[in-house]
């Protein structure tokens, strides 16, 4: 019989589940039911239960609703059933983050946390707490001190968890309750012993002395939970933490203790801890040791925690770390992904350039069968590699070309490319190879943004590669078969060809009148405008509108062709933009699932928005610059403020950055005095209203430019001018009364020519551009620089000038070649000669602009 | 949501360590899902994204662990049920591990070893309740399921007869039979 009416349900599954297909609203009208005079305690039972599975499933209860419900449980108290009284507490809990007046339970729940029935006495401390707040607090504070010290292990965990959650709000409160828990905390039950160890530490969070006394003696004592050990250990790890005295040994014994203990949970968290503490790979071999016991463990959680502890460690032992080598290798085939993946990019991180061939062999065989996101991290592995050993870049090369032709989603061949064109930039010897894979991959792609990617990649390298014209068949066939993007793509690629190798001109000026014929406009188009600058055969014309194009920053091109949409009667000037950075990808581990980057913005992006705000910022025209923020205050002090320097053509904008440090205090009216060097005038000030507590907020100051360029360079006196109200520390509620007015001195900053130019280092065709710019004005000077180091001193002067320090070349004489844009929109190129001599540095500087000034001035600020 | 710090460091000194806990069906809907820190999945759309991601990630492979979106997950399955403890990803795995054996066993203990969405489905208040009394607001508050099972199975038997297998009538009468002799 049974059997039969278990298949009739299977059969119709949805009748099986009470909760399927609910209805708020007929789960509501249910509630009625609580008011009865004698309740059904399981029919009740259900109804809250069917309540709580909607909040669970994230049905949406207005504030009325909730409250409603709310009422309606209340009036469950009058039953005595337990099952039933627990789902109570529990929906009490669930509708008092959206219900009102919840404190009318209060009276109700202090009754039964105080009564004799056991099993509602824990519960209902952790629904009286859910609900009460710090001014509720004195009301129920003595018996929650009574709870804590209650015999029954359960009612003193929920006394001790609630003191912790509630001490989010009231944050005295723990220390109120320390004596209490201290009491407890040699409990025999585990459970308590940990929340009681927890309640401490939360009240001697700020008391170091302290907490070394209670790590001490309890490190002594014989712990059995291994909850508190592990608290315990991340405890005294913390203490030694950067401390390498004596001081800090009876901890590192501790923990090395732990190593020793029955629970797998404690030894990892002490091999952990040691991991992370010690300096040298001697003191590191009992953690390692344990860590590659992990690594063979059945489970796969230990085996991961194992694996991804070592991972860790590649960056600063990897020797240590390659001893584990055979451990991990067994990994590489883990059934777990996480844990192979983490194996693969650990060996090779640790791998000598002798084990690569073999590794690189093994992972082939695995790494068909894991998903494209791991995939994604072992490429990137490989990546690394091909820049830690050169030399391997064939086989390196050879393997990713072969993941290249697997099956995989862009994300996947994205990451594939990018290592492939990382290799083919970073290691001349790999171009030829590393190229010939990439035109193999495009003859058989289907991702449009890869492929266009991969043909401007061939038309910046094809062209200084030994045998430009094998490329040509490959980025031609693309305009023949692919759709338009790639054919435009493909036609830019051509022209670069043709650009740049003459013997190679006439063929693609055939290739390029052909696709002229082209369906697509853009092709067309690209196709026209190369073919005529081609034909020219004006080669400073050919370098400037093909070869090297300058890319303005995308996000602010945007911004700039909106505000152009805006005022569409002034010219559009492209040179206006800034141009995009190069951001050199930093090092980072390579052995780490889950890396967030953050999001790359330009500065100008950054402050873009804030900008925004200051009425008239229209008018000064498009923003040219945005140098790095300028500390006016010493870093631990009342007020501190920072100044970012926005450069116009021009007017300059100084953005202050204020941060008021003292709780005690709003500042009012907030604004700067400036004084600001001769021919300079002040435009505008935009004072900050009013100053809280550690929220930053700005002043802004608009100046506007000496005509000259010359004048522009000087110094600026700043003080801040506010008016202080006291208020009280805790709510921020400032106190009744007027305030005063203060002032508070800044450091002195400048304007100096790096703030007002966009510098970029010479490039190889940078020769030419100085011989093509011999007619403009050039200054000239010699000067002898204060430093005694030739490359110190060719630092500095690149620092004045805005150059990037990869502008400098040479070793006994050292040249600065560079360049820029001038706010306003002149163009500058400078060179430096810079040699030692005993008696220091000697340097000859000469710049060359179409405006002299512009050149004039440049060597005013290094003078 | 929670960053991974790229430096390896200490693990943090607090109680505060899971982040959710949920179980899932064998379509990967949730069954009962409760999240404990407001930074990490604050709405409930995102949880259930989050889920969705987690079980198609999951559901195939029984691996037991994985990481997924900065959170380490741990799980176990059985037959329709999915059970899943998330801890941020800079946090001692073995820990979330423990966690989700007391999960595990006080719903096979509460369900007497039969583990399926139907059974689950009702007793689903004591489910809630063993939820409660694992973690409270990510302070790990019990890990031992019988003391769990102790405080979540409270239901007194009064289910009709009509309800009743003829096993459980067979059962009972020869309890009351028992008793009566006793007597």
């Amino acid at each position: 019989m049974s059997s039969l009416k278990r298949d009739v349900k299977d059969e119709d599954d949805n009748s099986s589940n009470p909760y399927q297909n609910l209805d708020k609203t007929i789960v509501l009208q249910e509630t009625r039911e609580f008011n009865q005079t004698l309740v059904i305690p399981r029919k009740c039972s259900l109804i809250l239960t069917k309540i709580l599975y909607l909040l669970n499933q994230g049905e949406n209860f207005t504030t009325q609703e909730a409250t409603d419900a709310f009422f309606a449980t209340t009036k469950l108290f009058q039953s005595k059933e337990i099952m039933l009284r627990r789902m109570v507490y529990l929906c009490i809990k669930e509708l008092s983050k959206l219900a009102q007046d919840v404190i009318i339970v209060t009276s109700s729940l202090t009754k039964d946390m105080t009564g004799k029935e056991d099993l509602y006495r824990a519960a209902a401390i952790r629904a009286l707490c859910s609900i009460t707040d710090a001014s509720m607090l004195q009301a129920i504070e003595r018996y929650m001190k009574q709870a804590i010290v209650d015999k029954n292990p359960a009612v003193s965990s929920a006394a001790l968890v609630s003191a912790l959650h509630l001490s989010s709000t009231a944050p005295d409160l723990v220390r109120r309750w320390a004596n209490e828990a201290q009491e407890t905390i040699n409990s025999d039950n585990a459970m308590v012993s940990y929340h009681a160890l927890g309640v401490l530490v939360l009240s001697r969070r700020n008391d170091k002395l302290s907490t070394v006394k209670l790590v001490t003696r309890l490190s002594k004592s014989h712990i059995k939970s291994p909850y508190s050990l592990c608290l315990l250990i991340r405890l005294a790890a913390q203490l030694c933490d950067g401390d390498d005295s004596e001081a800090s040994q009876p901890y590192i014994d501790f923990i090395e203790c732990c190593l020793r203990h029955k629970s797998e949970m404690v030894i990892y968290e002490a091999a952990h801890a040691i991991v992370n503490l010690r300096k040298t790979a001697r003191d590191l071999a009992p953690a390692v040791s344990v860590l590659q016991l992990f690594c063979s463990s059945s489970k796969a959680a230990l085996r991961l925690a194992g694996a991804r502890t070592l991972a860790r460690l590649t960056t600063k032992h990897p020797t240590a770390v390659a001893a584990c080598a055979i451990d991990l290798e067994n990994l590489i085939s883990d059934s777990n992904r996480s844990v192979a993946t983490l194996a693969v990019t650990t060996l090779l991180a640790t791998g000598a350039e002798s084990s690569v061939d073999r590794l690189m062999k093994q992972i082939s065989s695995f790494v068909s069968e894991i998903p494209d996101e791991f995939k994604i991290i072992v490429v990137r592995a490989i990546r690394q590699l091909c820049s830690k050993f050169p030399r391997k870049h064939q086989s390196l090369a050879a393997f990713l070309a072969g993941m290249l032709r697997d099956e995989g989603g862009l994300e996947y061949k994205a990451a594939i490319a990018d290592a492939i064109i990382a290799l083919v930039e970073e290691n001349p010897d790999a171009k030829e190879t590393g190229l010939s894979h990439l035109c193999e991959f495009i003859e058989d792609c289907e991702h449009t943004a890869l492929a266009v990617r991969i043909l401007h990649l061939l038309g910046r390298e094809g062209p200084k590669s030994r045998h430009p014209s094998r490329y040509i068949r490959f980025i031609y066939n693309r305009v023949i078969l692919e759709s338009g993007p790639v054919r435009a793509a493909a036609v830019s690629a051509v022209a670069q060809f043709g650009a740049q190798v003459p013997e190679l001109l006439p063929n693609i000026k055939v290739l390029l009148a052909r696709c002229q014929l082209d369906e697509e406009d853009e092709v067309r188009d690209r196709a026209v405008y190369y073919s005529t600058i081609l034909e020219t055969e004006n080669p400073q014309l050919i370098n400037d509108f093909i070869v090297n194009i300058p890319k303005p920053n995308v996000v602010l091109l945007e911004k700039a062709l909106r505000d152009h949409l805006l005022h569409p009667e002034e010219p559009f000037n492209i040179l206006s933009v800034p141009a995009e950075e190069v951001v050199k990808e930093t090092k980072k581990p390579i052995a780490e699932i889950e890396v967030r980057k953050p999001v790359q913005m330009s500065i100008e992006e950054i402050y873009a928005e804030q900008l925004a705000k200051i009425p008239g910022i229209e008018k000064l025209g498009p923003l040219f610059k945005t140098n790095l923020p300028i500390d006016l205050t010493e870093a631990e002090i009342e007020y501190r403020v920072r100044v970012v320097k926005h450069v116009y053509a021009r007017h300059v904008i100084f953005q202050f950055e204020c941060v008021n440090t003292l709780n005690d205090q709003i500042l009012e009216d907030v604004h700067v005095r400036l004084e600001v060097p001769p021919e300079y005038e002040i435009k505008s000030i935009v004072p900050c209203q009013k100053l809280v507590y550690n929220t930053q907020d700005n002043v802004f100051v608009v100046v506007e430019y000496p005509c000259a360029f010359i004048d522009s360079l000087g110094s600026f006196m700043a003080t801040l001018e506010f008016v202080v109200r006291d208020c009280d520390p805790n709510t921020g509620t400032p106190d009744p009364g007027e305030g005063y007015a203060d002032s508070y001195p800044l450091e002195e900053f400048e304007m100096g020519c790096s703030d007002q130019i966009r510098a970029r280092a010479g490039g190889d065709d940078w020769e030419q551009t100085w011989e093509r710019a011999a007619n403009v004005p050039e200054a000239n000077d010699t000067f002898v620089l204060s430093q005694t180091d030739v490359g110190d001193a060719a630092k500095a002067v690149c620092e004045h000038l805005g150059l990037p320090n990869g502008s400098i070349s040479g070793d006994a004489v050292k040249e600065i070649r560079g360049g820029g844009i001038f706010r306003g929109g002149a163009p500058v190129l400078v060179r430096a000669r810079l040699a030692g001599s005993i008696a220091g540095v000697t340097m000859k500087l000469s710049a060359r602009s179409p405006r002299e000034d512009v050149a004039q001035l440049l060597l005013a600020a290094v003078g | 949501m929670v960053h991974t710090t790229m430096e390896g460091s200490l693990f943090e000194p607090t109680l505060y360590i899971v982040k959710g806990m949920c179980i899932l069906d064998y379509e990967g809907n949730r069954i009962l899902a409760k999240y404990y820190d407001k930074d990490v999945l604050p709405t409930t759309k995102e949880q259930k994204a989050f889920e969705k991601n987690l079980f198609n990630k999951t559901h195939r492979a029984n691996a037991e662990i994985i990481m997924l979106d900065g959170l380490t997950c741990v799980y176990k399955s059985n037959v329709d049920l999915f059970f899943y403890v998330m801890g941020s990803s800079h946090e001692n795995e073995l820990i979330l591990q423990s966690v989700l054996n007391a999960l595990y066993e006080s719903v096979s203990l509460l369900l007497r070893r039969n583990m399926e969405r139907r059974v689950l489905m009702e007793n689903l208040d004591a489910v809630m309740l063993a939820f409660d009394e694992i973690c409270d607001g990510g302070v790990i508050l019990d890990a031992d399921p019988t003391s769990i099972v102790s405080r979540a199975a409270l239901r007194t038997e009064d289910v009709p007869l009509g309800e009743q297998t003829v096993a459980q009538v067979l059962q009972s009468a020869r309890e009351q039979l028992k008793w009566s002799l006793l007597k």
